[in-house]
Parts: C-alpha cells; structure tokens; sequence
C-alpha cells in the first residue's frame, strides 16, 4: 500500500518530546547504582527495555572506521556455549526480541521480553551484552553482509546524498563519514577490533536506561545489576564538537537516475540553547514532516514539483544542524531548490505570522500527548531524554515552552539561524538546467 | 542515513498475526450499511479513526491505472463546508496527524487525535464521503505530485521497477498484476471525469468500512456514527463484499521468466513466485498452514531452512527469504529469494534454492523449529496489543479482504490448531506447480555498478 505522504526518509528529527502526557515516570537506582527510567504498566504481561550507549559510530578508534557498527551487528551472532544459530533458537523459543542498532552518537538497544520467561531472556541478552563470542565465522559472515550493504548504499541516490553532504560538511570528524565503514576498512577490521569496540561502548557509565510495561522498580534493580553490573568503565574519550565547514552553494553528484535526490543544510541549534524554542516552532512552520508547513504549500501542494519536502533539526551530540530533504524530477529540481532559498530568505527577513505561530502552537501542544503509545515507544523516549541529558521534568514545562515563543522571538531566531546564503544543496542525480555552484 | 543491518531478530521478521482480544472488538452496522468495528484501549487517551473503502486499484477499469490513489489525494482538497487542505489544517490545529493509504483490494482515510475529538473527525470524513469538490487547476497539480510519487518510489528504485514487471507477468488476467500507483503513461491520461466517476462510483457508506480503535467506547462510537455517517443514504448500485468480483486468474501452465537489468543493482537476487490461495471467510486452513511455511523455510535469519542451508552452511548466499501474504480479496502469492553470494550466478542461485526446498519436502519439518514458531504466533498476541492503531489497521486489512470479525478472531486458532503434515501437505500442494514466475534482478554484463562523481 502507499500513503499519501511519507515520513521524511531523513534520520534525526529534533524528536518534540511529550509533554503532560499521563505517564507516570519513576526513577529507579538499582543496588548496584545504575539508575533507569521506568514508566510501569501492568495491563500486558511484558516489557520494554531500551539502553542508550554513549559513543556510537562516531567512537571507532583510529584506522578502524566501521567497527562499533561491525561489533553491534555481531552482538547476536552467539555467547558462551551458544554458537549463532543456538542463540536465535534459544530467543525464538522464549518469544523475546533483541535489536543492535548503531547511530553517530549511540549504540541502541531495544528488547522486548514476556513477563512469564523474562529471566531465561534477560539471561540470553546479558550474554550478548557482556559476553559476545565474536567468533570468527560469524563475524565473517556479518562483514560479508556489511559490504554488501555498503554497495547497496553506493547505488542509492539518499545515501549518497547523506554521505556526500557529510563529507563535505565534516571532513575527517567522524561525522564527516559513514559509520559502516568503507568497503577497504570493513575488509580490514579484525576480530581485536571488535572486542576493543566492545570494551569502549558498552560500559555501565554510559548508558541511558529506559523501559516500559509490566515490571516492579524492585525487580527492575536487580535485573539492572545482573543484565549489565559485569560490564567495565568507561575509558576512553568520545570525539569532540566539529563545526561544519561547507559554504553556500549547490553540488552535484551525477547518478543515473529519473529524479533527483536532494539534501540541505547549515548549522543548527543545540537543544540547551535559549533560543532552541523558538527554533523549534519556527522549524515546524518552515518545513516540519508530516505538517502542512510552507515548504510543503509551496513546492508540492502549488507547484506539484515534489512527492513531499520536510526540514528538521539535528541535534547530533558534536554539531546541530539545520536540514532538510526531498526528491524532484530532474528537470524540476531546478525549480525547486528556487523555491526552497525563496523560502529560507522570506523566513530569515519576515519571521513568520501570528496566525502561523498559533496554529504551530496548537499542533504542537496538542500531538504531545500522543506520542506516549506503547511500551516499546515509551521506553524509547525514556532512554533517549536521559541520552540528551534532558531532566525529567522537561515533559511537564515542554508545553508551557512551546506556548511562550512569539513572533518576535522567531525573527530574531530566525535573523540568527536561518542562512540563505549559507545553506548548501547537495543534489544527486542527472538535473537539468542546474549549474553546481559555491 | 542511518541503515542498520538488521533492525530486529527474533519476532520482527516472523509475519505474524494481528492480535485479537475478542472481548475489546465491538461490531454493528448502521442503517444505510455502514459496518463499524470498535476496538477498546483506554490506556492513553487518544484515539485512531479510520474509514476504508471497498475499492482499490485492482478494482480500476482498464486504462485508468492509478485512479483509485489518485483520487485518494484528491480527497485532501476542498468539500462544499471545507477549503482546500483545511481537512488536515483542522486536524492538525486539534492536535492530530492524518493521512491516507492505497492498495489493490482497499483505500482508507485516517487520523489519530485526542479521544474528545473523535465527533470531529467523523463530522469532516463524513462530509468528504459525499461532498468533494473537484477543481480542474488542482487535479493537474495533483497529477504532477503523483508522478513524482512514482519516480519517487518506482523509478529511482531498480527493486520496485523489478516487482512491478515481475507482478505484471505473475497475474495473467487478474488486475493484481497492475501497479498501484498506476503505469506512467495510463497516469498522464487521468482526468477529473476519471476521478469524479471513481468517486461516484466507490464512496458511499455502505461501501465503506469505520474502524475506531483506541480511548472510546462501543456506544460513544455509536452515537457519534448515527449523527455524522447516518444522515448519509446508502447507494444502491453498492454490491455485497461477498459479490464484489474481479477477472480472475486461470491455471497457470507455462513457467515465465522476468530478466531485468538495471546499471544500480548492487547485489542481484533471483525471485521464484507460486500463486497461492488466501484466507477466505470460514476457510483459513490453507492460509494458516502457508503463513507457518513461510516462517519455517524464511522466518529467521539463522533458524529457517533457507538461511540455514544457504547462508550458514554452504556460504553460497548472501540472503535468503520466503514471503507470503495470506490476507486478500484474490489470489495471492508465494515468494522465494535467493540472492548469491559474488560469483555464484542467479542460474545456480535458483537451482540451489530448489533443490533446499526438495530436500526440504523429503526430510520435513524439525518438531522443535514448528514448537518455537508456534510460541511465537501465541505470543505475539500479547505485543501486538501494545499497538492498538496497528490492530485497526489489521482489522481493516482483512474486512476489505472478503473476511469477517469472526473469521479474524479465529485466525490465532486456526494457526495453533495447524500441525507439521497440514504445513507439509500445503507446502506439496503450492510447490507442485511447476509453472511459475522467475524473477532475474541483475546489472548489464560488463559494467560496473554507477559510480559518482562530486562537482561543486
């Protein structure tokens, strides 16, 4: 089936976190000094666990790029006695799911486990955590899957477009370039690699703990102190700040393709800034995904020159970012980047109307509480806001900090931020009548 | 950006059923036909309001391919008491998100809202039911957005260019074997009249399916209902789901062969397609039995027979999957994939993934790989409750699909009461067919995958 309109493909979003929502949100610190987030629903029997580890993709050590992303895809590929094939056996039979997922600046996991079996599932994931097999067959196995994907995304005008921008914008911060790897050093990385990934991310000192569903903050200390209490201290450092170095401008990446794939950006704004906000409102009338934001009026619901457009702010943890992102036709894309620094420019000089702000406002305030659906969501957030060091009671003033930006604040935020001039256009695909530019 | 390589084991990638807590699901219809299902969860006071049509793509006349989800869009513009996009403006001033979908058996509108505002919502799904107001302007810039949908989501994608071929060579005669979001050329061509007799043709309540699931209950639902939906007459050209009725597929005697080459592809794969019967009201048996199949030779990336065989011990795969959608108005279909490690080639790559099904019908099933599976079904039940839009949207999916309430409660019991000779017999049965649709998705010889080059 198709929708008619798609969440923006780009990853990141500021994610607005709920607010008054009616979710009870005990801190819990295990005997051992762990502390977790816990939103406790007993109404079905089981639970959500999500941990949040500092570092990420961006934490490879030198000359071994890839390898957090490596050793993430192989946590599931055995533990003590249990080869590969065992450990997903042993997980099915109890109906538990794990995932491993590697971001810029974290190491994701996310389980859900049955209330009637969660001690044999906390005991199977402790032992990918803790005591990963890294056996050399498997992690051979996983690196063939890991090219493959690398070559999959070198045919993919998206990636190409992320990892040109990146590249452009970050040079040789890890951001600059893909924490998969490349081909060469995926095929270079080493089992030694692995277990030194291991050691730097997964360290009980960096981890934000979130979870959800049907579990007593009594038994979740102790389970807390068991599933993770055996892993090592944090020892090494994480990458600091880098500030993008692209200037205005558009460049062109040839591909093959009937449309293009288009990405944009400057610097952002950091969460803990006075000014986030209004940033924040202002991005939501711009250009927000999933809203009827100007962006969207203009280039698609006007002209009909794209499927759909969104603008977000990335707050990755070494350089916010203003972004955005949509696909066009070759021979519209041209147009359509027009319409784009038109919109950038207006926003800059004008700011926006009251009657924009108000409805901003409603939305936002109003689509707060909705975003606490589902254990596995809830404890999502939990981790996540830990992660971004954002108190717990930021979900009771989110609303009253929406409400409180006016129009004012938005032109000066806007006079600040939003740079026609310096907003950069990566483009990839065959567009006619565009020249690359800087 | 972010493309982990593997999201989820265990539960992810096993197609499991929706759950059913029959004691939540209320149905009535109303009096002009109207057929309203209920589900409760009052954890969270918000609530998912959703109306489905009985009429998708494989219901579009010849000619006018991508009709059904042009119209779709179109919905979004103005009604005689609302301007153009105020539908969503209000929907979003309130709080809420909305948006609306398109497959071959189904079209369905959608919002998510504070549950005290579900009146509202019914007041203006109501109001566009009967009320759209088509404008020439609009439908040409409308036009250009959905061909910038399909480039969007076909044209830039060797993988859905490939299907699309692949699908159109599996359906002889069913309209299954259409795209859609429509062929190019048949797009170009559609015209307010097309839209406006699509419309005129599909939309009336006793076409249309309300399912409201989330913070409300049974009789709240019902008032609401009678006030926005009941004022609206039936149409009496409507026919019942059970006759709603499409050209149909003969047998399949000649095996097909789809070779498409595409300078993109990175890895190339090769797809074996059987057609398959679906779940039919009060006959699910071979349905449920597929769905196990499906899970047995593809359902995990390290236990299934496929993945086990091809992936893990001989190495000679980089991927290896069996899908099957058991929920359909018409005859579905059974996939294979098979896609090689580097130098194997998608010759080989089908003879092997052949001769691991051969074996695989001689040696049977591993009673301790069916016991895990079947826990798994039963427990997915239990998740699939933390997510009560996805279970309206599995409600949806099936009554747009000839079944009932009654059939979709069942199905979890169908499934346990499924033994390892029913999956075997039905998996005799679907392999038998030696005509089927072979799928090759590969790169012109002699050229290297598209390179890029940077210019600034």
């Amino acid at each position: 089936m198709i929708a008619r309109f798609i969440a923006p493909a780009f990853a990141l979003i500021a994610f607005a976190l709920p607010a008054s929502a009616n979710v009870d949100i005990q801190r819990v610190t295990s005997p051992g000094g762990l502390e977790a987030w816990l939103v406790q629903d007993n109404s079905i029997p089981f639970v959500a666990i999500d941990l949040w580890f500092d570092g990420g993709g961006s934490a490879d050590v030198e000359g071994a790029r890839g390898a957090v992303h490596l050793m993430a895809a192989t946590l599931e590929e055995g533990t003590g006695d249990l080869d590969s094939q065992q450990f997903a056996a042993t997980l099915e039979g109890l109906a538990a799911s794990f995932s491993f997922s590697t971001y810029r600046d974290n190491l994701v996991v996310s389980a859900q486990m049955l209330t009637e079996n969660r001690e044999d599932a906390l005991a199977l994931l402790r032992g990918a955590l803790v005591e990963p097999s890294f056996d050399p067959v498997a992690v051979e196995r996983v690196r063939t899957q890991v090219i493959q994907g690398l070559q999959a995304d070198a045919n993919d005008p998206n990636d190409i477009a992320s990892l040109t921008f990146n590249e452009l914008a970050f040079q040789d911060h890890p951001y600059g370039s893909s924490l998969d790897g490349t081909i060469e050093s995926v095929t270079a990385l080493t089992r030694d690699d692995l277990v030194t990934a291991h050691r730097n991310i997964l360290v009980r000192d960096r981890v934000a703990i979130g979870v959800a569903g049907d579990i007593t903050p009594e038994d979740l200390g102790v389970l807390l102190d068991n599933l993770l209490g055996d892993l090592p201290l944090a020892e090494i450092e994480l990458p600091g700040d880098v500030t993008p170095t692209l200037p205005g401008g558009v460049s062109v990446v040839d591909f093959p393709t009937p449309q293009s794939s288009v990405l944009f950006g400057h610097s952002g704004i950091a969460r803990d800034d006075p000014d986030f906000f209004p940033a924040f409102v202002m991005n939501q009338v711009l250009g927000a995904g999933g809203y009827r934001s100007r962006l969207m009026e203009e280039v698609r619901e006007q002209r009909g020159l794209t499927y759909g457009i969104s603008t977000w702010l990335s707050l990755g943890a070494n350089s916010p970012m203003m972004m955005g992102g949509f696909s066009s036709s070759n021979d519209l894309v041209g147009e359509a980047i027009e319409v784009v620094q038109a919109q950038w420019a207006d926003i800059a000089e004008n700011g926006i109307t009251q009657a924009e702000l108000e409805a901003a406002q409603r939305y936002m305030t109003g689509s707060y509480p909705l975003r606490f659906e589902g254990n596995s969501e809830i404890a999502g957030i939990m981790a996540a806001m830990q992660s971004d060091d954002m108190p717990v009671d930021y979900i009771n003033t989110r609303n009253d900090n929406v409400m409180a930006v006016t129009v004012e604040d938005i032109q000066r935020v806007a006079a600040r931020l939003v740079d026609p001039d310096g907003l950069h256009f990566v483009v990839v695909g065959q567009p006619e009548g565009l020249e690359a530019s800087n | 950006m972010f493309r982990p390589l593997r999201l989820a084991i265990g539960l992810a990638v096993i197609p499991f059923a929706a759950a059913q807590a029959a004691d939540d699901v209320t149905e009535f219809t109303l009096d002009n036909g109207m057929h309203v299902v209920v589900i409760e969860d009052h954890r969270s006071p918000s609530v998912t309001h959703m109306v489905w049509y009985r009429a998708g793509a494989a219901d579009e006349l010849p000619g006018q391919s991508g009709i059904a989800h042009f119209l779709e869009h179109l919905m979004f513009k103005a009604t005689d008491d609302l301007e153009t996009r105020e539908f969503s403006r209000i929907v979003e001033a309130n709080g809420g998100s909305d948006n609306a979908f398109t497959s071959w058996d189904y079209t369905a509108y959608h919002q998510r809202v504070a549950s005290d505002r579900l009146g509202l919502m019914m007041q203006m799904e109501a109001d566009r039911m009967r009320d759209l107001i088509l404008d020439p302007g609009q439908v040409d810039t409308e036009r250009q957005v959905i061909l910038e949908e399909r480039a969007q989501r076909t044209d830039t994608s060797p993988g859905a260019l490939f299907n699309e071929q692949l699908r159109a060579a599996m359906y002889l005669n069913h309209p299954y074997g259409r795209p859609i979001i429509g062929w190019r050329h048949e797009m170009l061509g559609l015209t307010l009249e097309h839209a406006r007799d699509w419309y005129e043709l599909h939309y009336h309540p006793n076409n249309a399916i309300l399912i409201v699931a989330g913070d409300a209950t049974p009789e709240e639902v019902r008032a609401l209902a009678e006030e926005h939906y009941g004022p609206i007459p039936a149409h009496p050209d409507i026919v019942a789901e059970e006759s709603r009725t499409r050209p149909q597929e003969p047998p399949h005697t000649a095996t097909r062969y789809v070779h498409y080459e595409d300078p993109r592809v990175a890895n190339p794969y090769v797809s074996i397609n059987f057609l398959a019967p679906e779940r039919d009201a009060g006959d699910q048996e071979e349905a449920a039995a597929l769905t196990l199949l499906a899970a047995v030779l593809g359902g995990s990336d390290f236990t299934s027979v496929l993945s086990r065989e091809l992936q893990i011990e001989s190495e000679r795969s980089l991927f290896s999957a069996a899908y099957y959608n058991s929920t359909s108005l018409d005859a579905s279909s059974f996939t294979l994939l098979n896609m090689p490690v580097p130098g194997v080639s998608l010759e080989e790559a089908e003879t092997e993934i052949m001769e691991v099904i051969d074996t695989f019908l001689e040696d049977g099933i591993e009673p301790a790989q069916f016991e895990r599976i079947q826990f798994q079904f039963a427990a997915s039940e239990i998740y699939a409750e933390d997510d009560v839009a996805a279970l309206a949207n599995a409600y949806g999916g099936a009554l747009t699909s000839g079944l009932t309430v009654a059939d979709i409660q069942a199905w979890p019991d169908v499934i346990a009461a499924t033994t390892i000779e029913d999956v075997m017999e039905a998996a005799r049965d679907l392999f038998a067919n030696e005509a089927t649709t072979i799928g090759y998705l590969s790169r012109p010889e002699a050229e290297e995958t598209a390179t890029s080059e940077v210019s600034q």
